[in-house]
């Protein structure tokens, strides 16, 4: 089976957890009999962790040409191909040369480099719509110029590519909800791209979400058929034994740990706040929160405002192997999220054999066991808990002889067997009603 | 001919209030008064009251051949006073008919057997004065939290003067032994012991009502039918069952109260089988032979064993903490301290601790909790603030030794004196005969 892969990030290029669930999907999928994945980003960078996936940059396909298969997939011919409603132009003058004449409703103009090839800069940056339309563009290209059997599109941001590579091959769509805008923003959506995401789900022959939670909103707030839309899990990869290797701490003091973006949805008020009703109560500890992002001024004022700042840190975003180093340096990980689709990290934690607190308005809540879990609002009880794991040992050992077997059960294998099956269901049925010729 | 004994177990466990750390040391206002009030009173509704006075009728009809007895912890006695004064006045009704016993066990129906036998002595001492003041009985037979046992337990009950114990008949210590005869203690073998039928009770307590059973719908002439054959030369059957059997557990339109009804009468009218209090099976019948229990069994999950209670490390911890209070706690003299000290014994704090309830895993249905480790986390702060208060005890632990060496002395010191002063008693005895005589 030959999947067609549509993402926006790829480790280690990543912002967040949904180039780190790609990946570990993808690797799944990897590992499935027959099973083949072409896994397109915007920008490949050319140093990303392949193993034994075929990664394809948008910024690496020429648009102006295509390739046509002859007889067998391996001979193949390059021919020049401009689409009617394309007009692809290099430089501002052609762009004015090319607005001059009259073209059809619907044309769309794009900029391309001297081999025919659209620039992506792969982030999230201010021109994100236009790379979002243009990764559409070029998946249409690809999705001509290869031969596949599923789409596969996670994420808004390449739900108009998936729809675009649909409507060129007819193939099935799936589509990967790994957050959603009302998560994302607390119900203060953005129109524009509620309507992306409606859209992607309405088009796409199934919708999977990564946690019944997440399955709900899908439901819910976008009015899609509860049939058509299924929960897969995410899961965590094993730590390497690079990462595996214990730091050794230069305090005594116990640390407690806030680790993602600093932002609405992740709830880091709430964590300062635990965190000063805990300090009132003891004194033998720390807080640290890591990560950036639009509240960390706010969080660096509240913090001073609460009087707590030389007991309470900020690092910044951390990457690569510092993430397991705070990981380790760690007595207790908190993931208080307003609304968290999934999470990953706490399962990272749990493999650091870190005990954690999550919020029940998360996706893992829905699979983890020993975890403490609390309402994201509820301070009082989060402080509780962040006291007891560091006053009362018998928990946190408990915590810690059980995360780890729990998570090793958390296989990103089994995730990739049951969209396997999910593949194998819209096959099957796409089979019948194929009409005999 | 065979005798039955119906045992009812009665307990509550009292609801803790959410306590969070920083309540530590600033109020000692422990309990969830509307749960254990609303609890109590729903259970006198559906449960204590119908269930006693159909006790007691059937008791004042057949002239005495009902016997039954009940085990109820002196903590849930303070709670029906407390929120259902009514049900502690049928007991007392019940007690005065004669025919029914109340067993002696813990007061806090706590598992100090298990975790310090020094409580366990002082526990089953007050449960012994409770028995006494709400029935005028002295306990023979003793029935401990949630029957636990072991040879070691048994001989510790024989040492409080108890005649006998009554326990779960478990599969893996009877063996091939039927629990329809009387066994003995293997270290003290005076004491004798009834073993629990766990089938016959257990289809009562928790097949009853369940229509997929092969057994539904159980009737008073089946179930009787199921004594009658259990053990052709059996010579008792204990039948030990929760009170909530009777309208909670198994609601009154279920056919309960009716089953029990008619069960009494049949077996009232029947030749071969007859009621009998375990202070009666205890008199009349001999031991068959010494029963061998190592470790502790207990009437819950498929093990028997104490895995519910102290099964991991959290209630390890909880235990350990709360029991090394037990010594400053001898010392004790404020009323309100010993009181929240048998509440925070109850084994059920520790059960909502649990972390193997299967199938739901980590899940207690009885449990207020949303997890064992809330459970935890609540208990340990009220531990927390209960210990700060007995450090607040002007003795200091280190006293206490020293306190207990004084007592011990002062004990012996009179013990002495007594014995010198019958010795002057004596003499002056002799002294004084001479003298008479001449």
């Amino acid at each position: 089976m030959n999947v067609l892969m549509f993402g926006w990030e790829f480790p280690p290029h990543i912002s967040g957890g949904l180039g780190t669930a790609c990946y570990g999907l993808t690797k799944g999928l990897s590992e499935v009999d027959r099973m083949q994945v072409t896994f397109v980003v915007p920008r490949a960078w050319g140093d990303e962790l392949r193993s034994d996936i075929q990664l394809l940059g948008a910024n690496q396909v020429p648009v102006n040409r295509r390739w046509v298969e002859i007889g067998d997939s391996e001979t193949r011919m390059e021919v020049v191909e401009v689409l009617s409603d394309l007009a692809p132009y290099r430089s501002p003058e052609q762009f004015w040369e090319l607005k001059s004449r009259s073209y059809a409703r619907g044309t769309r103009f794009v900029e391309v480099n001297e081999e025919g090839k659209i620039e992506f800069s792969g982030s999230y940056g201010p021109s994100l719509y236009r790379e979002i339309r243009n990764y559409a563009i070029v998946a249409r290209f690809i999705a001509r110029a290869r031969s596949f059997d599923i789409i596969h599109a996670h994420d808004w941001l390449t739900f108009p590519a998936g729809i675009e590579a649909m409507k060129a091959s007819g193939k099935p769509l799936v589509v990967h909800v790994h957050s959603t805008e009302f998560d994302r923003t607390g119900g203060n959506v953005n129109p524009m791209v509620y309507a992306i995401e409606r859209e992607g789900m309405e088009t796409a022959d199934k919708v999977i979400a990564v946690s019944n939670l997440t399955r709900q909103t899908v439901i819910e707030k976008y009015g899609i058929d509860p049939t058509r839309v299924v929960t897969v899990y995410n899961a965590v990869e094993p730590l390497s034994d690079e990462e595996k290797r214990q730091i050794k701490k230069g305090i005594h003091e116990k640390i407690v740990t806030f680790m993602g973006r600093i932002t609405y949805q992740k709830g880091p008020e709430y964590f300062i706040e635990a965190a000063a009703l805990v300090l009132r109560k003891m004194k033998n500890v720390r807080f640290v929160m890591a990560g950036s992002g639009d509240m960390m001024d706010d969080m660096i004022q509240q913090a001073a405002r609460l009087g707590i700042t030389s007991k309470f840190h900020f690092t910044g975003f951390l990457r690569g192997d510092d993430v397991y180093r705070m990981l380790h340096l760690s007595d207790v990980f908190v993931m208080p999220s307003v609304s968290e689709p999934f999470g990953i990290v706490p399962l990272e934690a749990m493999q650091a054999n870190v005990p954690v607190i999550i919020s029940r308005q998360s996706g893992v809540a829905e699979i983890l066991n020993f975890a403490i879990k609390v309402d994201f609002w509820d301070t009082f009880a989060l402080a509780d808990a962040i006291y007891a794991l560091l006053n009362y040992p018998a928990l946190a050992r408990l915590f810690v002889k059980h995360g780890i077997e729990e998570t090793s059960n958390l296989k990103w294998k089994n995730s990739a067997n049951e969209v396997t099956g999910i593949y194998k269901k819209l096959l099957e049925r796409e089979t019948l009603n194929t009409p005999h010729l | 001919m065979k005798s039955v004994t119906l045992v009812f177990l009665v307990h509550q466990p009292v609801r803790l209030k959410r306590y969070r750390f920083f309540d530590i040391g600033t109020h000692h206002d422990y309990y969830d008064d509307y749960a254990n009030e609303t609890l109590i009173r729903q259970l006198a509704a559906q449960c204590y009251l119908p269930a006693n006075s159909l006790l007691l009728r059937q008791i004042n009809r057949l002239n005495g051949q009902l016997k039954v007895a009940f085990a109820i912890p002196g903590v849930t006695l303070e709670l029906f006073e407390q929120y259902a004064p009514e049900v502690t006045d049928s007991f007392i009704l019940l007690a005065e008919t004669g025919n029914v016993e109340f067993l002696g066990g813990t007061y806090s129906h706590s598992l100090s057997s298990v975790a310090d036998p020094a409580s366990f002595a002082s526990e089953a001492e007050h449960q012994r004065q409770a028995i006494s003041r709400l029935s005028g009985q002295q306990p023979e037979v003793f029935l401990n939290t949630e029957m636990i046992y072991s040879d070691t337990i048994g001989a510790m009950v024989a040492d409080m003067g108890y005649k006998g114990m009554i326990t779960e008949g478990a599969r893996h210590i009877l063996g091939w032994k039927s629990p329809d005869f009387l066994y003995c203690n293997a270290i003290n073998p005076r004491l004798k012991v009834m073993m629990r039928h766990s089938k016959l009770s257990d289809d009562l307590s928790i097949r009853f009502s369940d229509n997929s059973w092969a057994g539904y719908p159980l009737t008073a002439d089946k179930y009787l039918g199921w004594i009658r054959g259990s053990e052709p030369a059996g010579e008792s059957i204990t039948i030990c069952v929760d009170y909530g059997t009777f309208g909670n557990v198994h609601p009154a339109k279920s056919g309960i109260f009716n089953f029990l009804d008619h069960f009494i009468f049949l077996v009232t009218q029947s030749q071969d089988v007859f009621f009998s209090s375990p202070r009666e099976v205890i008199a009349r019948l001999q031991p068959v032979s010494l029963i061998n229990v190592k470790h502790p069994v207990s009437l819950a999950g498929e093990e028997r064993d104490l895995s519910f209670w102290n099964g991991n490390d959290i209630q390890g911890e909880a235990l350990a903490k709360l029991y090394e209070l037990a010594l400053p706690m001898n010392h004790n003299v404020d009323p309100d301290i010993l009181k929240d000290w048998h509440y925070l014994q109850a084994s059920d704090h520790f059960l909502f601790m649990s972390t193997k309830a299967a199938p739901q895993p980590l899940h207690n249905r009885y449990s207020p909790y949303n997890s064992p480790f809330e459970a935890f986390i609540n208990y340990m702060n009220i531990l927390n603030d209960f210990s700060l208060r007995m450090d607040e005890n002007p003795l200091k632990p280190d006293c206490f030794e020293e306190l207990e060496n004084c007592r011990r002395l002062l004990k012996e010191k009179e013990q002495e004196i007594e014995e010198f002063r019958e010795e002057i008693r004596r003499l002056k005895r002799h002294k004084r005969l001479p003298r008479s005589g001449g």
